[in-house]
């Protein structure tokens, strides 16, 4: 752990997966290097070569050695620079089980549920995948209240690997209010999600690292008229 | 007081279940096994895994842990003491034996469910060269992670062996069905050996099924009308 370690992070600016590594980066205080991908242009040499399998981004370069996938890059992080600052995952191994159940139904179930429902052209769809959605969310409240036990974050005291994981779309969420009127963190159904995520947006570790919420709508409005002029492809 | 009873809630057939009980067998704790009947789910499952309403879910004093990789970590940090780890042990090494596990559940094995669904000498080309591809990648990932031992994990099974190895009995009634052999001495040597090594274990001998057995049993379950 010299001083000649090397720390890079391929991201882009939108993306809620790389966004994870930063906060995580800001918890161990570790210095960083980032490069931001093309999101409509050509993958880099360096993201190609890094991560060849799925060819995406986050992917984190240290000591030019790649770790890909956003989770399993913070959960590196937190390993690798334990003694850096507050554990990111928690210490009992029930507790990280169900940090990693909780990341992987945002990630599996819940986000890709909201994905599909922005994008489709069916009303019936989009209405069915917005319940789905809503359902997602009252499922993650009652979680979340067990878990937090009354502090302010999944991870307790500070933010921990469930808060970065579903802190990452707080963003998406915010700006989807303002662009479509979609009030999805609605205080009337999920009072304490609505409050963690205000206080994981202030929090010194993620504020200046998400991208602000009138950036995120703009480039929310400009992707739809992208799709809408064009047959998309993911 | 809970007692420190461990259950597992599975199917026999399922290689998602066999992944915890592999685990728990590397670290040679007893459980009971709570066989599902096909087609039904019990009280405790939704119970236990009201958000999925999937197998496996491994119960500890009581409390549920549910996802089988998950599982798996749960029962290597638990029974830290009871055996070799499963994780190997520098922060790289795992995020890769993590990334492969992912792969292999969100590609690899999708693609292999698809040759035994694929209609037409075309779409069994197209998907059977999926996992030719997958099995080139994965070759190449274990020459990577053992490093010249016998498992993905090194010494002695672990995670990624797991993720992976589970697999093996359906991967060789997939071959059995479309006449194509999938790992084998020529195109995936170091695999072929592994899996060899793998099943033979005496952790996962008994939780793998008989390929006949299994064959059997994927004929009643294919041949079911599309609903």
């Amino acid at each position: 752990m010299g001083d000649t370690e090397e720390v890079k992070l391929l991201g882009v600016w939108f993306s809620p997966y790389a966004i994870r590594p930063k906060i995580a980066l800001r918890i161990k205080s570790v210095d960083y290097d980032y490069f931001e991908e093309d999101l409509f242009g050509s993958k880099s040499e360096l993201l190609l070569k890094s991560n060849p399998v799925h060819k995406k981004v986050p992917v984190l370069i240290h000591n030019n050695k790649p770790i890909l996938e956003s989770l399993n890059i913070v959960e590196y992080i937190d390993e690798t620079w334990n003694a850096s600052g507050p554990s990111i995952l928690p210490s009992h191994p029930h507790d990280r089980a169900q940090a990693r159940f909780w990341s992987a139904f945002v990630d599996d179930k819940w986000f890709p549920a909201l994905k599909a429902a922005a994008i489709t052209k069916s009303e019936e769809a989009k209405e069915k995948g917005m319940k789905e959605v809503e359902g997602g969310l009252l499922q993650l409240e009652e979680a979340f209240v067990s878990i937090s036990k009354g502090k302010p974050f999944f991870g307790g005291e500070a933010i921990g690997f469930m808060d970065i994981c579903l802190g990452s779309f707080v963003g998406i969420l915010k700006a989807r209010e303002k662009l479509k009127g979609e009030k999805l963190l609605d205080e009337s159904k999920i009072p304490f999600l609505c409050k963690w995520a205000n206080e994981f947006l202030s929090d010194d570790t993620v504020k200046n690292v998400v991208p602000e919420i009138d950036k995120v709508v703009e480039f929310l409005g400009e992707l739809e008229v992208r799709a809408q002029s064009a047959v998309s492809k993911t | 007081m809970a007692s420190d009873e461990v259950k597992v809630i599975g199917a026999w057939a399922s290689p998602f279940v066999m992944r915890p009980r592999i685990a728990l067998n590397l670290k040679s704790v007893p459980y009971e096994f709570l066989q599902e009947s096909f087609g039904a789910k019990s009280e405790l499952l939704l119970k236990s895994n009201p958000v999925h309403k999937k197998i496996p879910v491994l119960l500890h004093a009581d409390k549920p842990v549910c996802e089988s990789n998950i599982i798996v970590e749960y029962v290597d940090e638990t029974w830290s003491a009871s055996g070799p780890s499963m994780l190997p042990s520098t922060p790289y090494d795992r995020a890769i034996a993590r990334f492969w596990a992912a792969y292999i559940d969100e590609k690899w094995f999708p693609s292999l469910k698809s040759i035994l669904k694929a209609e037409g000498e075309e779409e069994k080309k197209a998907v059977l060269a999926q996992v030719e591809e997958g099995n080139a990648l994965l070759e190449k990932a274990f020459n990577d992670c053992s490093k010249g031992k016998p498992f993905f994990n090194g010494d002695h099974i672990g995670y990624l062996d797991i993720a992976f190895g589970c697999f093996l009995a359906w991967l060789r009634v997939t071959e059995l069905a479309g006449g194509h052999k999938l790992i084998d001495e020529v195109k995936t040597p170091s695999l072929s050996k592994w899996a060899e090594r793998f099943c033979n274990d005496p952790a996962v001998k008994p939780v793998m099924p008989e390929t006949a057995t299994l064959a059997e049993f994927a004929k009643k379950i294919f041949a079911k009308p599309p609903a």
